[in-house]
């Protein structure tokens, strides 16, 4: 199913959303990887609030190339997200609704994602330049000094994505293997 | 003995870490082309159109096709003739990837300590390895690696029982638990035997080789083309979300080694393989 939706992500949208959706979003996202998650984490121990409104939020994991003159942004596909998976759970705990990135996720952050009713969204690793198309205002809000890794505010119009993981905890990844794998058992591929 | 400035390489470097970051080799090209072609999924078939359209952008409009734009990865090969003048030789490397990197507007990626971590903000220093050979010549190549792949690559001291079999499993297995992760189709790069750490480089080294080229020993290149027809029937597809174009090349490079060992090392490189060569 083909969806367009605004952001921000309500919880009863993000329920809605199926495992091989193919959803358009448009609005306000944050970057952060590892280096920023980490230190949102840590500062939340030591009682600093996370540095931008996460009821709802949708979080890109990138790391995007400098902007050329006269560009928003430089490429910026997305990273790997296992590597966030420590950080996840409690980014979900705190309202975030969404996760945009590539790869695998842990069973703690599927279980986290049907508490709390999120959505794990892939964008094709390796197409960065094809990405950034998509991203209309880029405005650095906080980490400055982790260069790439620096938590980004970007205004995203009809960013092309697909549901990997959704609220049910069902997996693009492991359904989508097999279904291929059958098909090809059924017409007698060896 | 022929004097080379080392302004040369820095300047050649320089040139090199973009154009490798922003044009995809043309063997990568062909290859994802080919894999379109024969692919049987609906789902992977559209992903490796938005991945034709990505490179295609990359290079109309000159930025990086990937925003990872990697470790700069650096092999010299110096003609034994060669005299270098004007500097230290890794000092002008250095200086070629941090003008490339920061003047090119390419991501810099690198912490200066693997702990304590700190971004050294020009990408610096590149990963170089020094082969001197016959001649008066230097070859510089450069293979930008993202670690998306790099992450889910793996080493193993195999025993020698093992044999071509444990060799099989292993690579299969590399690719098995690495899925989704390292943005498929990849590209397999496989060393086996040497020691531990040089075996390490030749499974490095099998990235560079052109994808649509082939093992000059008839062994390795069954080999290479079984392995390839395996992977391409696990099923993890392009991007992960199930297909048949796993990975669009197994590349295999030996050395010789230890009556006591059977090193494998397996490289992994995503769809955006890159490495450009320029010799002085």
């Amino acid at each position: 199913m083909e969806r367009h939706i605004m952001l921000p992500l309500t919880e009863e949208t993000a329920r809605s959303l199926h495992m091989g959706d193919s959803v358009y979003l448009s609005g306000v996202i944050y970057t952060a990887r590892d280096a920023a998650h980490e230190r949102m984490i840590d500062g939340l121990a030591e009682g600093k609030a996370i540095p931008f409104d996460s009821k709802d939020a949708v979080i890109y994991y990138v790391g995007p190339s400098p902007a050329k003159p006269g560009q928003v942004i430089g490429s910026a596909g997305p990273t790997t997200s296992g590597r966030m998976d420590k950080w996840a759970p409690t980014m979900l705990a705190l309202g975030a609704r969404g996760m945009i990135g590539k790869g695998a996720r842990s069973k703690e952050v599927i279980e986290a994602m049907k508490e709390y009713g999120g959505v794990y969204f892939g964008a094709i690793g390796g197409a960065g330049a094809l990405l950034a198309k998509c991203i209309k205002k880029s405005e650095l809000i906080a980490y400055e000094d982790l260069g790439p890794e620096a938590i980004r505010k970007l205004t995203v119009e009809e960013l092309p994505l697909l549901v990997l993981i959704d609220a049910d905890g069902r997996n693009l990844y492991e359904e989508g293997r097999a279904e291929y794998l059958k098909g090809r058992e059924q017409k007698g591929v060896s | 003995m022929r004097e080379i400035d080392v302004s040369a390489v820095a300047d050649a470097l320089e040139r090199m870490c973009v154009s490798a970051n922003v044009q995809l080799p043309g063997d990568m090209q062909r290859g994802i082309r080919a894999a379109r072609e024969v692919e049987d999924s609906p789902i992977a078939a559209t992903v490796l159109d938005q991945i034709i359209q990505n490179f295609e952008i990359a290079k109309e409009e000159q930025v990086p096709i990937c925003q990872d734009t990697g470790m700069a990865v650096v092999f010299l090969e110096v003609g034994q003739e060669v005299h270098f003048v004007g500097g230290n030789l890794y000092d002008a490397v250095n200086e070629g990837v941090r003008r490339g990197y920061t003047k090119g507007y390419l991501r810099k990626s690198v912490e200066a300590d693997p702990i304590r971590r700190g971004n050294t903000g020009d990408n610096t220093p590149a990963m170089i390895t020094t082969d001197i050979v016959p001649g008066e010549k230097v070859k510089i190549t450069i293979a930008p690696k993202g670690f998306g792949s790099e992450n889910m690559s793996a080493l193993r001291m195999l025993k020698p029982s093992s044999g071509l079999e444990g060799v099989k499993a292993f690579i299969l297995d590399t690719v098995e638990k690495a899925g989704p992760n390292p943005c498929p189709p990849i590209v397999v790069g496989v060393g086996i035997g040497g020691n531990f750490d040089h075996v390490a480089l030749l499974a490095k080294k099998a990235l560079l080789r052109p994808v649509d080229s082939q093992n000059p020993d008839p062994f390795y290149r069954e080999l290479e083309e079984e392995l390839l027809e395996k992977i391409n029937a696990l099923g993890i597809g392009p991007q992960g979300y199930g297909g048949r174009s796993t990975a669009i090349a197994v590349n295999i490079e030996t050395l010789p080694t230890h009556i006591a060992g059977l090193p494998c090392a397996v490289n992994i490189s995503c769809h955006v393989t890159r490495h450009e060569t320029e010799v002085i």
